[in-house]
């Protein structure tokens, strides 16, 4: 509940680029209080903690803000998220991309920033046959090969970028 | 007066049939080759022999089953006599249990106790061009028979762990085999269209591998795919795996050499 009161990362705009000066002074001001669980992650790569309120995780990964432009780079990376093999996106000049999962153009007006992070986060705990990959779950996984043992596919921060793009995609059109 | 009689009773027969829910959803889903996915020019490369670049492998796999092998000095051809007549249907009924180990063998492995225990010849490594020649060469003499695998008795443990994995979410992206060929066979995944995953045709040529590759290779490709371990090359997961989807595969011609992509 108290989650959900605390609304204010749902709404996370796109600009979030446009705001490296705030972003940079919000991380001074907030460095002293993370670092200590800044260095504990590094170690365990502990993922943040989060709370689902819903179908949806109300605020922002270790209070992190999202950068869309980092994100667009993120769900085209064909070795990183790796999205397209499965979505497609309203970006006209990528070609070969997927169809497994729902087009993720009109995202953005079909989802709060919210929902996306959770869909994004777990799926599977909306929908226990999904398709769609965890991409921020380490525990009650079989067989991870080794290097991405204990880690999530994206890290918060790249989850944040994640959202803050796909929010951003309001639109049903595609160009 | 009869016609009319006969009219009424089709159509209610048909009506019965119309809404009676769940017809088409409880007929078991129809499995394809992956050939039925390919282009039209890699369907026909693969059924024009002279074309189809597996045969070289084929080719190869004859040449060796004349040939004296290890300590005994004997050949396949040796005990085998002939392969047109003595190998046909044996990689239908393929991976199957072994009466005296009691163990499970795929072609490979069949290949590879008659090298060490007759030939008296050192086991040939996965994926070197003798054992995709020989594997190749068998499966060939049964190419556009139905797969046909026992599953009962001393085989159903195997069969059962290997729908086991088959059903098992694996990897960092959690993906188990069922939800890419159940659920999704038909659909474009990058440049590929998903099968059915039936892998009739192995060993295959590859595209990608611009060469021949075995049914336990393109396995751990998908492994790969979903960021699991992989297992190795003769693994009893993937035997037992590969008995399941012979299993499923119960009626589909094998087509070996298949050509992918
Ligand atoms: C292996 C396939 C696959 C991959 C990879 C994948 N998704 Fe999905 N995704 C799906 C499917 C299928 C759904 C539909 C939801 C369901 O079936 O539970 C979905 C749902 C979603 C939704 C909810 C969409 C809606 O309209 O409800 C979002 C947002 C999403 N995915 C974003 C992403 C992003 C971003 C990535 C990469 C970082 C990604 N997905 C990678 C298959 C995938
Ligand atoms: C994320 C999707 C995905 C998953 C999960 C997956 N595969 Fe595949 N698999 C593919 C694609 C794509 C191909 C290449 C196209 C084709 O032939 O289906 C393929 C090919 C195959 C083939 C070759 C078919 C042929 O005749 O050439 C077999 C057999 C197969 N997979 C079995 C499996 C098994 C067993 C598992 C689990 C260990 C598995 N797959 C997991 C996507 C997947």
């Amino acid at each position: 509940m108290r989650a959900a009161r605390k609304s204010y990362s749902v709404a996370v705009p796109a600009a979030a680029c446009a705001n490296k000066r705030r972003t940079l002074a919000v991380g001074v001001l907030l460095g002293g209080l993370l670092l200590p669980g800044a260095l504990k992650t590094a170690a365990a790569e502990q993922l943040a903690p989060f709370e689902i309120v819903g179908d949806a995780i109300p605020l922002a990964l270790d209070g992190l803000p999202g950068d869309a432009e980092r994100g667009r780079v993120i769900v085209l990376d064909r070795t990183g998220g790796n999205c397209l093999i499965c979505h497609k996106v309203p970006v006209a000049s990528e070609p070969f991309q997927g169809e497994l999962g729902p087009d993720l153009a009109g995202v953005g007006g079909r989802l709060t920033a919210a929902q996306i992070r959770q869909r994004l986060v777990d799926q599977s705990r909306l929908d226990r046959a999904t398709l769609m990959p965890p991409y921020y779950r380490v525990d009650n996984l079989t067989r991870v090969a080794a290097p991405f043992q204990g880690k999530p596919v994206l890290n918060a921060q790249q989850i944040e970028d994640v959202v803050a793009w796909l929010a951003t995609l309001k639109d049903q059109e595609r160009p | 007066m009869k016609g009319w009689r006969t009219g009424l009773a089709i159509g209610l027969a048909l009506a019965v049939w119309r809404s009676s829910p769940g017809l088409a959803e409880e007929a078991s889903p129809s499995l394809h080759p992956a050939t039925e996915y390919l282009s039209t020019g890699m369907k026909a490369e693969q059924a024009d022999l002279a074309r189809n670049r597996g045969m070289l492998w084929v080719d190869q796999g004859a040449a060796l089953w004349r040939q004296a092998q290890g300590v005994a000095g004997k050949a396949c051809a040796d005990c085998h006599g002939e392969a047109e007549a003595s190998m046909r249907g044996v990689a239908a009924r393929y991976p199957a249990v072994d009466a005296t180990s009691n163990r499970l063998l795929n072609l490979e492995g069949r290949i590879n106790q008659c090298r060490t225990t007759r030939q008296q010849a050192q086991a040939l490594a996965y994926e070197s061009n003798e054992l995709l020649g020989l594997t190749a060469f068998i499966a060939y003499q049964s190419r556009g028979l139905p797969v046909n695998v026992a599953t009962g008795g001393p085989a159903q443990p195997y069969v059962e762990a290997g729908r086991k994995l088959w059903n098992e979410r694996q990897g960092q992206l959690n993906l188990a085999c069922a939800q890419c060929h159940e659920a999704k066979a038909g659909h474009k995944l990058r440049g590929d269209t998903i099968s059915s995953g039936v892998g009739t045709g192995y060993p295959v040529y590859r595209l990608e591998w611009q060469g021949m590759g075995s049914l336990h290779r393109r396995l751990r490709a998908c492994q790969l795919g979903v960021r699991a371990i992989q297992f190795d090359q003769g693994a009893p997961e993937y035997l037992a795996l590969e008995l399941y989807l012979a299993s499923r595969a119960a009626g589909l011609p094998i087509e070996t050499p298949a050509l992918r992509r």
